[in-house]
């Protein structure tokens, strides 16, 4: 029988290509896991049917174009839509030996914190139902958390990839802006938009992201790595410098649970070799989230544009003429956060507010570079929590738009600067995971695996959550 | 600063929105009380400092002026809500 809740990536890789299994008996194993629990966490949006082919499965987030399979971005404007071409990183995942296994679902255009602004309803959380699993990619992570998945991609914009790990428990990695191609996938803000690995290990996550990287003359903004992905196999950290930025690790919004198993993987580097200082990003923090709430939403009012019922997804029935049709199409197709995201954006681009908003956010961008790239001067690594809070509770926060934006408070920074980063499983705070932010200089993936691995063998957080231990078929 | 109702219209406009009137309240306000929170970033004086539009230092990429495959008529087609022939077809009129 195979464990899906345990069973890594890399392993699975290992029994296909040794044919110790089948890959037909590798995704019947996750089938039976998705027909089994989906029902109630609603990871998937869409599962694809065996199609006899080999290799280790897969799920994508639903804003990546998957040929021939439904991809809706978590959206009502784009249902029924099916891409007539892979994106660049599903045709590369093809040609590495994976399968797709199914859609996991996101907020409507990735483009929240919770998961619950998906128009198909939300994801659970595995770790306990009542709660949400982060987002947007929360399909994403929450499938692999409960064994429906051996890994998974993402997308992170603000934290769409590091914010659900940390909430569900899993390894996710935001990669160096411009080292994972976009093509052919749903565009939000394409000054940050990142596509990523989820995964249970942090070297299940640094073998995906050794497949997804690479330049890809259909994304001009895409680079070749400077060095191959190494993976990780020292425990040790001697000679790895780890800053503590104090305002994330300080700040009043972060739960005392999560302070403190921060705290013991602060501790546990220091054990392994590493040298621990403090430092400081305090624009960072008090000017990230404004930054990124202009950026943004004006760069989502331009992506979105194209969704007008012409060439693809909903049009609305009842239209008088063209432009009319373009507004109902729009008011009918789209959910209350894209809707916002597009006044904001617009009105924050629009003649005469230009300059005070999205010029001077842009300024901004660069005072937070300026400072990361200062705290690097003397560290390899910086080390903060990745989420303020624990997975809450669904509904605490959809009413109020600011007070769900704070999720991402300690994610936003490092993407505004371009920067990688991975969140690892650091413990658990009131039974349910919390995650430490691992975030690097541009093109220090190398370094994020080896600090990540090394503290994940020192952490040693077991990945399945509590309510899915036991009493299950091994 | 507040954003008022004729404002709200004109960005919805802009953005090309029909909003009900419902929505029109309850986004209006949202959009209010987000303006007003990001309106933080106003208050570092960054006159010296140049603007970031991209995190990575690449310029020019140019591709090669070549034909290569593209989608197919059909293939190109194959979402549209409504087609004539090899055209998508749209309502008339009102559109700027």
């Amino acid at each position: 029988m195979i464990d899906t809740l345990r069973l890594t990536a890399e392993e699975a890789t290992r029994l296909v290509r040794e044919r110790e299994i089948s890959s037909a008996e590798l995704y019947a194993a996750y089938r039976e896991a998705i027909d089994a629990r989906d029902p109630e966490l609603h990871c998937y949006l869409h599962v694809c049917g065996d199609d006899g082919g080999e290799g280790v499965p897969l799920a994508v987030k639903d804003v990546i174009g998957t040929k021939g399979i439904p991809t809706t971005a978590g959206s009502k404007i784009l249902e029924g839509y099916v891409p007539v071409y892979d994106a660049t990183v599903v045709e590369r995942c093809k040609a590495n030996g994976l399968r797709v296994l199914g859609k996991t679902n996101t907020d409507e255009f990735a483009m929240g914190s919770s998961t619950e602004n998906s128009a198909y309803g939300p994801t659970r959380n595995p770790w306990n139902t009542s709660r949400v699993p982060g987002g947007s990619g929360g399909g994403s992570a929450a499938a692999v958390a409960a064994g429906l998945a051996p890994w998974a991609l993402g997308s992170d914009t603000g934290g769409s990839i590091k914010q659900p790990a940390a909430l569900c428990g899993n390894v996710g990695l935001r990669p160096t802006y411009g080292t994972v191609s976009r093509y052919g996938v749903v565009a939000f803000a394409s000054s940050l938009d990142q596509v990523g690995p989820v995964a249970r290990t942090v070297r299940d996550c640094a073998l995906l992201y050794s497949i997804l990287a690479g330049c890809d003359p259909c994304d001009s903004t895409t680079v070749d790595l400077p060095q191959p992905v190494a993976l990780p196999e020292r425990t040790d950290l001697t000679g790895v410098r780890v800053g503590v930025p104090v305002e994330f690790t300080d700040h009043e919004a972060i739960e005392p649970g999560v302070r403190a198993a921060v705290q013991a993987a602060i501790e546990l580097a220091r054990g392994l070799g590493a040298e621990v200082g403090e430092c400081s990003l305090p624009r960072s923090l008090d000017y990230g989230l404004p930054c990124y709430y202009l950026i943004a939403p004006a760069e989502a009012s331009s992506n979105l544009a194209r969704y007008d019922g012409v060439r693809y997804g909903y049009r609305t029935a009842n239209a008088t003429d063209r432009l009319d049709m373009y507004k109902r199409t729009r008011d009918e197709g789209f959910g209350d956060e894209p809707k916002r995201r597009v006044l904001v954006g617009t009105y924050a681009l629009s003649a005469g507010y230009y300059d005070a908003y999205y010029g001077q956010a842009q300024k901004v961008r660069t005072v937070l570079i300026r400072e990361h790239a200062e705290a690097f001067e003397r560290f390899d690594v910086l080390l903060t929590p990745t989420s303020p809070t624990v997975a809450f509770e669904l509904g605490a926060k959809t009413a109020d738009p600011i007070a769900m934006y704070l999720n991402d408070l300690l994610t936003i920074p490092s993407c505004m600067a371009g920067l990688p980063g991975l969140n690892l499983p650091a413990g658990l705070s009131e039974g349910l995971p919390v995650g430490v932010q691992l975030i690097g200089p541009q093109f220090s993936e190398n370094t994020l695996f080896r600090v990540g691995y090394a503290l994940e063998q020192a952490i040693g957080f077991d990945v399945v959550p509590l309510p899915l231990r036991g009493g299950r078929p091994r | 600063m507040a954003i008022d109702r004729e404002q709200i219209l004109h960005v919805a406009h802009l953005a090309r929105l029909e909003l009900r009137d419902d929505e029109l309240e309850r986004l209006g306000m949202q959009l209010n009380d987000i303006i007003d929170a990001v309106s933080k970033v106003s208050e570092l004086d960054l006159s010296d400092v140049p603007p970031t539009s991209h995190p990575l230092d690449v310029v020019n990429v140019w591709a090669a002026d070549e034909p290569r495959p593209c989608l197919t008529v059909e293939e190109a087609l194959a979402n549209a809500p409504e087609r004539e022939g090899d055209y998508f077809r749209v309502p008339p009129g009102g559109a700027t």
